[in-house]
């Protein structure tokens, strides 16, 4: 089942959410077998920042009925550091590779896309636009002004695809979508976590070392289908859409929500080959 | 000396089910064993796997488990796992409830486990509670030289000594087995005699701490096998890391084994955060 995503040829509509899944730590675990078994037809790195940054203080999850909260604070090496250190590694994997990017002012993601664009082993460009703008106080993405003028700032400094990622968090996500479309974006890709807070049953005091967190997880699988839906039918770019797919079932009633892809998180968590196997389950349903 | 020097068995890049062999109380605690067929056969002792139940895994207190647990093996023989756990949450009741046939999902062995103790040293073993799991596995592969000293609640908790080979010292809280004292109370008296010691040591947070203390007042190396609350334990989703002298590190890849000379500072062995049996922490357990 070949998909075609921007342009570039995948094996396979199914993807993970960026920042689920680890290619390098998971080939220092499982050796060059993970390459030989590789569970994604894209993969998609972890959000890299300007500066480098350590990530919250822990603990940094909760289990929730069918889910989870995190509150990691994406840590990474800095732009510096992924070009060096990671990219390489990364080049390695047998499927094309998106970049995700966050920048906290509208300068700081030019950079990042520019830069991560220059790379050839960079197919695509996600941008993650879950952050403040530290210029505006606003979330870029809750808002389809700010996250059109994040759009419009960095699409002439590339020419590779740009998938802008989402957030649940906004009042319509639909009117984020167009807005991001109409500013040049060639994807989207939804939804991120969903705001959420645990609470230490000892002390009632908040449990994550960030206070509040994301949610993820087939808990949100339903709320996750509906924002798919909703944005596929008001844009023209490829969907992508993820949020508790644990199934071949699951992924198929999202691409008949209107997604072109698929992609797998914190179900990885639990199996790591969980993408090949929803791949797999995929097929069975729907005969090439 | 077997304890590798370089102690990561690479693990099949899925996860797999193994069959349970038996389930034996033990007091307070419980050990599932299984035949994990498809997996290898040579974990490092310190090493962990990610545990769950093939069937009715969730629909337990709060609607969990949905997360594999983590666990240090207790021991690995011709294939066979065996897992130490004590019921602290309903990941861990569900495990406890697991009977001779059901499945058991693998993903394993993960992390990083014991190094070889400091040459010219004495090998010195100290558990604390379900922390003697990977100390088992440990004194199968360091043979019977190596002192073992266990601390535990009461004598039902203590039941567990009886895993090891020799006879290994016992101290309890209440002085319902063993000796009524601290198992670094123990441990200082070993080092007294013997200092040229490396420490081996796997048990909650405020025991580490106080075998971290006691070691670094002796200039005794010593090796702490860590726990954190984990999600995937291929280093995936970042949420098991321990502030460390280098930063926060991921138990799951870095660890779970750890020097004690990268965990000195303060807050870095904390309830919650770190300790106990390389596995979840018990707030998510």
């Amino acid at each position: 089942m070949t998909v075609e995503l921007c342009g570039v040829r995948l094996d396979g509509p199914v993807l993970n959410g960026s920042g689920t899944f680890d290619a390098i730590a998971a080939r220092r675990a499982f050796g060059d077998a993970l390459l030989d078994r590789f569970p994604f037809h894209a993969f998609v790195s972890k959000t890299i920042t300007l500066a480098p940054r350590e990530g919250n203080p822990p603990p940094r999850l909760w289990e929730t009925p069918a889910g989870l909260i995190n509150s990691i604070g994406l840590p990474n090496k800095g732009l510096e550091g992924f070009l060096a250190l990671d990219l390489p590694e990364l080049a390695e994997l047998p499927v094309p590779l998106i970049v995700s990017v966050m920048g906290f002012s509208l300068d700081e993601l030019a950079t990042l896309v520019q830069r991560t664009g220059e790379r050839e082993e960079v197919a695509l460009i996600e941008l993650n636009v879950s952050c403040p703008n530290v210029e505006t106080g606003l979330i870029m993405g809750a808002d389809p002004v700010e996250t059109a003028r994040a759009v419009e700032r960095v699409r002439p400094l590339t020419d590779r695809p740009l998938i802008v990622k989402l957030t649940p968090n906004a009042t319509d996500p639909a009117a984020v979508g167009r807005a991001a479309e109409e500013a040049g974006a060639d994807a989207l890709s939804l939804v991120n976590t969903l705001k959420g807070m645990a609470l230490d049953p000892r002390t009632a005091q908040p449990w994550l070392g960030g206070t509040t967190g994301g949610v993820s997880g087939p808990a949100i699988r339903a709320i996750a289908l509906e924002q798919v839906s909703a944005v596929a039918r008001a844009v023209g770019v490829p969907v992508i859409g993820m949020g508790g797919i644990a199934s071949g079932r699951h992924a198929a009633d999202f691409l008949s929500a209107g997604a072109s892809c698929v992609a797998v998180g914190t179900e990885s968590f639990r199996d790591p080959a969980a993408g090949r196997r929803i791949a797999a389950e995929l097929a069975e349903l729907q005969p090439a | 000396m077997k304890v590798a020097a370089a102690p990561r068995t690479l693990a099949p890049p899925e996860r797999r089910t193994a069959r349970v062999t038996a389930v034996e109380r033990l007091g307070a605690y419980v050990l599932v064993s299984a035949l994990d067929a498809d997996g290898p056969r040579d974990p490092q002792p310190g090493q962990f796997y990610m545990v769950s139940a093939a069937e009715r895994w969730g629909g337990g207190a709060d609607e969990r488990p949905y997360l594999p647990r983590a666990f240090s093996h207790a021991r690995a023989r011709e294939g066979e796992l065996s897992f130490l756990l004590e019921t602290v949450g309903p990941g861990t009741a569900r495990l406890a409830e697991l009977r001779e046939g059901e499945g058991l999902h693998l993903l394993g062995p993960l992390g990083l486990g014991w190094r070889p103790p400091r040459e010219g040293t004495q090998a010195v073993l100290v558990g604390g509670g379900i922390g003697a799991a990977p100390l088992l596995c440990l004194q199968d592969e360091l043979g019977l030289e190596a002192p073992v000293l266990l601390g535990f609640r009461s004598a039902a908790h203590a039941q567990a000594a009886a895993l090891f080979a020799g006879s290994p010292a016992v101290a309890t809280d209440d002085g319902s087995a063993g000796r009524q004292a601290l198992v670094t109370d123990l441990l200082r008296e070993q080092l007294d005699r013997d200092p040229a010691a490396t420490v081996f040591s796997c048990g909650p947070p405020a025991m580490l701490e106080a075998v971290r203390l006691l070691c670094a007042e002796l200039g005794v190396p010593a090796q702490l096998a860590l726990e954190s609350g984990m999600a995937c334990g291929f280093g995936a989703c970042f949420g098991c890391v321990v502030p460390t002298t280098g930063g926060y590190l991921r138990l799951c890849v870095d660890g779970p084994v750890l020097d004690a000379a990268q965990l000195d500072m303060p807050g870095a062995l904390r309830p919650g955060i770190s300790g106990g049996p390389g596995g979840v922490s018990p707030r998510v357990a």
